[in-house]
């Protein structure tokens, strides 16, 4: 850690597209909006980005297009759920698809 | 490049140093002195780890350093299901290690013993302090000690509370273990607000399952400081469906209130003193206040729990300090683990848009609390929380609720899996 800090400038440069190569997002800061926050409460059941790690479905692959719809029908009874319908009965629908797109950003960031 | 492995270069990142402006202003404009803001997080329980992680998913540019006094965490969720025999105490260990190596969170193992806001700093019982730009307190509940009569630390080495998961939750199992066919177990949930409203009933639930399998003659007595409790109806149709004829509740006005309690003879008193109930198990559940730490810094209200700010969960007793979790008094907001995860991104987002210099946005916080009734038996509660016109967090009208009264066995069956599922997703969203 100590050695690194003297690195000079071409090394910053080199280690920010090491960096950039291996991990595009990982040292990005991210996104703070109405978006995120939402998304992240997403996150506590179906996993961090929507990755599952259980027995609960993972959402971090839906299309903006399937998610919003899917969310849509949950709000609407169309679509039989456990707990989903109690859930996207709090958002507008412009809430669900602000997320719905967040989530299709961070799948073409690679996350 | 060469020479700088992934491993060196996140360790690298974990120092929030001059690298970390790279991501955010790229290679022309590295500052070289420009210090990195530190964020000091107090506790690594759900509220703490969720923070510390988020906050640098948020902005990799910030120093985080997360202050924990155990090295190991003991989830309280999934702790009755050891009760049951479900779980083992081992599955509900979680630990640090993720934060550090993969997060670049700096893990430092301490307690903290005192905060100054006005200097910005937290001192260690080991004497060191270290200086924080923001301070986030998820230091959990601690138990007001002789609000029932008798009743304090050291009785609960006899009698346990087994409400923060550890020893307390082996010596509760290890005693309904010993206990003979034919034994009374009695539970004794404490008044509103506490830690986890759900988690008194789902507790009896699991008691209730493993006495039918293992000591079907014996019973369960709630005495109960409260006159109703969480998803009661669920439960109840539940217990009558489950364990017909096992579980007696009483309310605090038919003679529910603990008074006193003498660990000599196992002995509960209750009307005033003048009723006695003696059980083979007793597990109270004494009544809460917010973590010693907020407490002894002058972070509480009268009712001993923390008020903030509830949009950015800043303390209203002091700034740049924010206090979120079980601790803090946020409107409507339950205390559950599946809260304190959200307020803990919440403020992550509210301390990362402040040092950018960007509007924090409105907080958007979900609840979901999963309870096991038996164990492809399962209910649940949600709710979706707003800010209204006064700036309190309320629940969005139309939204939540709880599992529907009438629903099938198979939601049922849907739900006891949900919350396990539910637990490997907080879990690793909080931990890993
Ligand atoms: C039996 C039971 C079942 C539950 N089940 C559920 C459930 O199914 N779903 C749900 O959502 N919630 C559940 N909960 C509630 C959940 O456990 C709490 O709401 C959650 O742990 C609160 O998080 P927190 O960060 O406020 O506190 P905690 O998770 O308790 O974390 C506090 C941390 O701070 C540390 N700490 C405290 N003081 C200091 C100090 N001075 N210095 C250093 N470190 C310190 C502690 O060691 C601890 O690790 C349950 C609770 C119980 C008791």
């Amino acid at each position: 850690m100590r050695k690194l800090i003297t690195l000079n400038k071409a090394a910053y440069c080199a280690a920010a597209g090491v960096a950039a190569l291996l991990s595009a997002v990982a040292i990005q800061a991210q996104e703070i909006s109405r978006a995120s926050i939402i998304a992240s409460t997403c996150y506590t059941c179906h996993g961090t980005y929507g990755i599952s790690p259980g027995t609960i479905p993972s959402i971090g692959d839906l299309s903006a297009e399937r998610m919003s719809n899917m969310l849509k029908e949950f709000r609407s009874g169309q679509r039989v759920s456990t707990v989903m319908g109690r859930h996207a009965s709090g958002y507008t629908d412009d809430e669900i698809a602000e997320v719905s797109q967040y989530f299709s950003n961070l799948q073409k960031r690679g996350k | 490049m060469a020479g700088i492995s992934r491993r060196d270069f996140v360790k690298l990142l974990g120092t929030g140093g001059a690298m970390s402006a790279l991501g955010l202003t790229g290679c022309e404009t590295v500052p070289k002195s420009k210090a990195a803001p530190r964020v000091v997080v107090v506790g690594g329980g759900f509220g703490g780890a969720t923070c510390a992680k988020y906050l640098r998913i948020y902005d990799p540019s910030i120093n985080v350093t997360l202050i924990e006094q155990n090295t190991s965490f003991f989830t309280c969720p999934g702790s009755n299901w050891v009760l049951a025999g479900l779980r083992k105490m081992e599955d509900l260990s979680q630990n640090y290690s993720a934060l550090s190596s993969k997060h670049g969170v700096n893990v430092l193992h301490g307690k903290v013993t005192a905060i100054d806001p006005a200097k910005r700093t937290v001192t260690l019982s080991n004497g060191k302090s270290v200086e924080y730009d923001r301070l986030v307190l998820s230091p959990g509940i601690d138990f007001r000690w002789n609000a029932i009569e008798g009743y304090d630390e050291a009785a609960s080495q006899v009698i346990p509370h087994a409400w923060k998961a550890g020893p307390q939750t082996v010596l509760l199992h290890k005693q309904l273990q010993a206990m003979q066919d034919g034994g009374t177990v009695i539970v004794c949930p404490p008044p509103m607000p506490f830690r986890c409203p759900p988690g008194p009933p789902e507790r009896v639930s699991m008691i209730a399952h493993y006495l039918k399998k293992e000591k079907p003659r014996s019973k369960i007595l709630i005495l109960d400081a409260k006159e109703g409790f969480s998803k009661q109806d669920l439960f109840m149709d539940a217990w009558n469906e489950l364990y017909p004829g096992m579980i007696e509740w009483v309310p605090g006005s038919k003679g529910g209130l603990v008074k006193r309690v003498d660990p000599k003879t196992n002995t509960v008193y209750t009307n005033d003193g003048m009723t006695s109930h003696k059980g083979d198990v007793i597990n109270i559940i004494p009544p809460q206040r917010a973590g010693e730490i907020a407490t002894a810094s002058g972070l509480t209200n009268k009712e001993g729990w923390c008020p903030v700010n509830q949009h950015t969960f800043e303390s209203l007793m002091a700034p740049g300090v924010y206090v979120i979790g079980d601790s803090s008094s946020a409107g409507a907001l339950p205390k559950s683990g599946h809260t304190a995860n959200n307020i803990a991104k919440m403020t992550a987002a509210s301390i990362a848009a402040q040092f950018r210099g960007v509007k924090i946005p409105l907080p958007s916080i979900v609840n979901t609390c999963y309870s096991l009734v038996g164990p492809e038996y399962g209910i649940s509660i949600a709710a979706v929380y707003r800010l209204d016109e006064k700036g309190e967090l309320v629940g969005i009208k139309g939204a939540g609720g709880v599992s529907p009264r009438t629903a099938g066995s198979m939601q049922r069956t849907l739900e006891a899996r949900f919350a396990q599922g539910w637990y490997s997703g907080i879990t690793a969203d909080t931990f890993s």
